[in-house]
């Protein structure tokens, strides 16, 4: 099971671009392996402060572990993919393993 | 807000850097702070909270991109900034954008700052802060490498902290001490205000130095300051020229403690008088300052003195030789003797000493045997600094001040180098000795070069010293003397070295 949270900063074309990319990389390579909580910084700035967040969107990875994040609106697909250790779309199954 | 009037300040609370800003930071606004490693920019982040917590009850957000608030709080816990209690206080706050392993990220895509000025904004609220420091920019830019993101992202957090209505200290690196004002070239075209650290070895010393670039047009002291890092005060920007006005001119006179000095000066010096006292090596100074100490102390007047030619018992041995107990007149209280040598601190911290001394001790009389010993350690401009600084002082608290100062060689001509006459300018007395060779034997000259609002002895005369001290003789011919070469000094019929009419 995956698990992400991704915060972003007030909904701007910028989060809700991030919000749509991630979803559909999850959709896609995921299909229902997963769950995705957003957290707006703007209105609960103590979660951000908890994961220190710096830059929006960022994306963290929960599970499994290690946590993994990404900074960005997730705009390259293949590199998003790869950054937060998602199996290719042809092998559902397959962990890359990728821990940067 | 009238523009006309003035911008609204917010007193930082560091030391002398108010009074260089003219009332502090810009209200409500943004000021960026730069500097190399190691100018101190942190310390002043720091402070700018802690002075705001201790002077005014202003509560403060610390956000770090560098150090991570464990190392904050422990490295200026000796500066006497309890920071772990204030945070329980709920007086100061710390957003941590130190960058963890764990924040490593890769970038992919567009992104902004908008989760930390969230994080801001959010600590700002929640204790009612008025003031946030941000330390430092620069790894901010080390970590993401898109400068016109950055650029933008420094603007707008920035316009994020006007909004929220505190005023700001944003540090940022630089590389050069006098190049760009930052490092990425970018930081000071956000900020209406900016302000440059500087911290440059110079004859292998360390000279630190604040400047105002800009202060959003509003007036400040142009001109880079002199400033210390004091483990007691933090920074202490030295109050270098400013000259508050001189007060009431005194007219009541102290001796010199020679009476045929005191004749020559029209009646001995004004109170409120700075001296300097000009000769080469063993011609009289040091015994001048000690008959000095002792008329003070036998006028029942607390004298301080920093003598950085002699170690305290080689001032002791020679006093001794004049007939001046030295250890007795420091157990009457009235005496205050420190006997350093130059090198032992930085011009700044000396004057910070001898300010602190001042001003603890409270002396009616001062003197610094010799000034010029401090240019072993400083460049001729820093050390005329340093006399005007000193000045300042003296004339604020009333001091009567004797500097000597010597020319570097024994026989060098007398107002070298030329830092000595700018000196001599801004004291109210110049007297130089000087020797000459007369008929085989090497003898000693003395001069008053002038007296401020007074009337003095325009002749140039023979001095004796012996071991009652030093006599003022007859009234010598010949030329040379001004221009520091007595050569044709002559008396003119009386025996070589003979006791003078005034002599006592």
């Amino acid at each position: 099971m995956y698990s992400f949270r991704l915060y972003v900063a007030g909904q701007t074309e910028r989060s809700l671009t991030a919000q749509s990319n991630l979803r559909g990389l999850c959709e896609s390579r995921l299909q229902d392996r997963y769950e995705l909580e957003i957290v707006d910084a703007t209105e609960q700035p103590g979660m951000a402060e908890e994961q220190r967040i710096l830059a929006t969107p960022t994306v963290v990875r929960l599970a499994p572990l290690p946590q993994q994040r990404v900074i960005g609106d997730l705009s390259d697909h293949r590199r998003a993919a790869y950054a937060l250790g998602l199996p290719d779309v042809a092998e559902p199954h397959h962990l890359t393993g990728d821990e940067q | 807000m009238t523009e006309s009037s003035g911008i609204e300040r917010c007193s930082t609370g560091i030391s002398g850097f108010d009074r260089m800003a003219l009332g502090g930071l810009p209200l409500g606004r943004a000021a960026l702070v730069t500097g190399t490693t190691g100018s101190g920019k942190t310390l002043f982040a720091v402070e700018f909270l802690a002075r705001g917590i201790l002077h005014t009850d202003a509560r403060g957000v610390f956000v770090t991109f560098e150090e991570t608030p464990s190392d904050i709080r422990r490295n200026f816990a000796s500066l006497g900034f309890p920071i772990e209690r204030w945070e329980s206080e709920g007086k100061w706050v710390f957003v941590d954008a130190s960058a963890g392993i764990l924040e490593e990220a890769p970038v992919i895509g567009a992104y902004d700052f908008g989760g930390l000025v969230a994080r801001i904004g959010h600590a700002v609220r929640t204790i009612g802060a008025t003031r946030v420091s941000l330390d430092s920019l620069g790894s901010v830019f080390t970590r993401f490498a898109d400068l016109g993101i950055v650029r933008h992202e420094v603007a707008r957090i920035a316009d994020a902290l006007q909004q929220i209505g505190v005023t700001a200290v944003v540090t940022a690196e630089r590389s050069n001490e006098y190049d760009h004002i930052s490092r990425y070239g970018v930081e000071e075209f956000v900020l209406d205000n900016v302000i440059i650290l500087r911290n440059v070895l110079e004859h292998e010393r360390r000279r630190r130095t604040v400047e105002i670039v800009k202060l959003r047009g509003a007036p400040h002291r142009t001109g880079e300051w002199l400033f210390t890092i004091d483990p007691e005060d933090g920074i202490v920007v030295i109050p270098l020229a400013f000259l508050t006005p001189r007060g009431q001119a005194s007219l009541t006179r102290v001796s010199s403690g020679n009476a045929g000095l005191d004749e020559m000066c029209g009646g001995g010096f004004f109170e409120d008088a700075t001296i300097l006292l000009t000769g080469p090596s063993g011609s009289g100074k040091t015994l001048t300052s000690l008959k000095f100490m002792a008329s003070a102390v036998a006028a029942g007047e607390p004298c301080l003195v920093f003598a950085f030619d002699e170690t305290r018992e080689q001032l002791g041995r020679n006093a001794a030789g004049w007939g001046i107990d030295l250890d007795a007149m420091e157990t009457s209280g009235l005496l205050y003797v420190v006997c350093d040598y130059p090198e032992v601190a930085s011009l700044e911290d000396h004057f910070l000493r001898i300010r602190r001394a001042i001003e603890e001790f409270k002396p009616d009389r001062l003197v610094i045997d010799s000034v010029s010993a401090l240019e072993r350690i400083v460049s001729p401009r820093a050390l005329l600094d340093f006399v005007i600084a000193l000045g300042a002082v003296v004339r604020q608290h009333g001091v009567t001040t004797l500097l000597t100062s010597a020319p570097s060689g024994r026989f060098t001509p007398l107002l070298t180098p030329a830092i000595a006459a700018e000196i001599a300018s801004l004291t109210d007395v110049t007297i130089a000795l000087c020797y000459f060779e007369r008929e085989g034997e090497v003898q000693r000259a003395i001069g008053v070069l002038q007296t401020r609002g007074s009337a003095h002895d325009p002749s140039v005369r023979h001095v004796t010293i012996d071991a009652q001290g030093m006599h003022i003789g007859e009234r010598l011919i010949g030329t040379g003397f001004l221009a520091g070469l007595p050569g044709t000094l002559a008396w003119p019929a009386a025996q070589p070295g003979s006791q003078g009419p005034s002599a006592r």
